[in-house]
């Protein structure tokens, strides 16, 4: 789905807060930019917020502070349409396959967004091609390897043709071929790709830009290069 | 402590009498409460005007609130609604009649008695339940169930169906939460699917579930055999109840003797 209006940021948060319901605070004002087609990661210790932020991208949480995708406010009423722009890839792959066959799992978000059953089709025939996937249309999605089902749970966003990828640790629990195979085919994706990772190898390898995340606020934004190489500030943030 | 276990756990950590009381006294206390409500019988309004202010004074000693007992013990509400066909079904005096589909259905004043005797019932019953669950972790309720002599294969059965309960519906609402993240819409498009299509989706997550829940469970097992698994969960021997506490099952059991006999004399 592209935008040609929109030239500015994809995505643009300012003073971003959110806190749960115990009150516990997970984000204490959250500020970032994001161009069309820039590849980021989202690094930080565990509780640090990278996985509320990510929800945040969705609307799936909301908290307070300014949060625009493609120049347009993420409200209650236009929910669907941010969801239908930003794929949001779990970290578990079987919370995202739900359905019996992976066609059907590939073809939910298409199905959901009213698409006649031949662009259905199209829409899972390219999606799977770009995941390397396409024998494993009709397999059921339950028997895959876990590196299969991490591919096969990209695919179903890519099905919605997103502008912006969020995945959650998408590395987490592969073999070194698996991850290896997954960092090649994120390489390939051209969209707008955020990623909350502990696999700094991956970070080096993939994204050009980090934004360093500790208690809810953003510690460190920059090129990989400068973060990954700042001990003292990696060590500091419990990364290295 | 996950989501769905905020969500879900009835107890809540307070300091009070009731909390501090050992689980095996509040255990029986409770079940007496019950099975006193319900050998009480219809009309017996004075007794349970007494076991209201039984329930009252626990929620209140139990800094809990009047309030969230209240609201808790609203969950006898759908029960009550299978008592309903007694108003029309006793026998007794025509205490209103009104047209229903050609014919007349004729409530009878017995009938009233009756059904408003179990729903006060069920309502008081509910509130002894909410009492007993709010102030005692399932750690000790379990303990004294087994205390009581509860099979044994029984209550290993509750301990783990409520250890992975939560792991389930924290499973669940994951599901729900990605399900959601790609619903998306499209500008000048139907969006939502069909029903059939939203229930087969709906049919196929919870199969999903099934089938995971199937396979923890066998990883669960095989990490309990590992451990030496043998088909009985041994646990610390739990200390001898103590002469007051005695005292107290044995003033409760009295008390609602009373109540009974004073709803045997006045009930219907």
């Amino acid at each position: 789905m592209s935008d040609g209006l929109n030239l500015g940021p994809v995505i643009e948060i300012e003073e971003l807060r959110f806190s749960y319901p115990d009150g516990r605070a997970a984000l204490r004002g959250i500020n970032f930019k994001a161009q069309r087609g820039e590849k980021i990661a989202l690094v930080g210790p565990n509780g640090a917020g990278k996985s509320t932020l990510i929800l945040h991208l969705n609307g799936i949480l909301s908290g307070e502070g300014v949060l625009r995708i493609c120049g347009q406010a993420v409200t209650a009423k236009n929910l669907g349409e941010v969801r239908a722009r930003v794929g949001l890839v779990f970290q578990s792959p079987d919370d995202q396959l739900f359905s019996p066959t992976v066609f059907e799992d590939v073809a939910y978000g298409p199905i959901y967004q009213g698409l006649t059953p031949g662009e259905v089709q199209a829409r899972v025939e390219q999606a799977l091609e770009a995941v390397h996937m396409e024998a494993y249309i009709q397999r059921n999605s339950y028997h895959l390897s876990i590196g299969e089902k991490k591919r096969i749970a990209i695919a179903t966003v890519l099905s919605m043709q997103p502008e912006i990828l969020v995945l959650d640790e998408p590395s987490a629990g592969l073999d070194p071929r698996a991850r290896r195979n997954l960092i090649e085919l994120l390489a390939e994706l051209p969209q707008t790709m955020l990623i909350a990772t502990h696999d700094l190898a991956l970070v080096r390898d993939l994204l050009p830009r980090t934004l360093l995340l500790d208690q809810g606020q953003v510690t460190a934004d920059g090129p990989t290069d400068a973060i990954l190489s700042d001990a003292e500030l990696m060590a500091a943030h419990g990364l290295a | 402590m996950s989501d769905a276990a905020r969500l879900l756990d009835p107890y809540q950590p307070h300091v009070s009498l009731l909390h501090d009381l050992d689980a095996r006294v509040k255990l029986a206390l409770a079940v007496g409460f019950i099975l006193i409500t319900a050998l009480c019988p219809p009309g017996a309004w004075p007794a349970y005007v007494l076991l209201l202010t039984i329930t009252i004074s626990g929620a209140l000693l139990s800094q809990l609130g009047l309030g969230y007992v209240m609201k808790r013990s609203l969950l006898a509400l759908p029960f009550i609604l299978a008592a309903v066909p007694l108003l029309f079904t006793t026998a007794g005096n025509t205490w209103l009649s009104f047209p229903f589909f050609g014919t007349t259905a004729n409530i009878s004043d017995a009938g009233v008695v009756r059904v408003a005797s179990i729903a006060l019932k069920s309502w008081l019953s509910v509130q002894a339940a909410v009492l007993l669950a709010a102030t005692t972790t399932i750690q000790d309720l379990l303990a004294a169930l087994r205390a009581y002599h509860l099979p044994r294969l029984l209550a290993v059965t509750v301990a783990l169906m409520w250890r992975y309960l939560f792991v389930m519906s924290d499973e669940a609402l994951r599901m729900l939460r990605a399900r959601t993240a790609r619903s998306g819409h499209l500008a000048g498009r139907k969006t939502g699917g069909r029903l059939t299509w939203r229930a087969r989706v709906t049919g196929g997550m919870a199969g999903s579930l099934f089938l995971r829940s199937f396979e923890r469970s066998e990883a669960i097992y095989h990490a309990m055999v590992s451990r030496g698994y043998d088909g009985e969960i041994r646990t610390l021997p739990t200390r001898r109840l103590s002469q007051n506490e005695i005292w107290l099952m044995i003033g409760g059991s009295i008390v609602l003797s009373m109540i009974l006999l004073i709803g045997i004399m006045t009930g219907g």
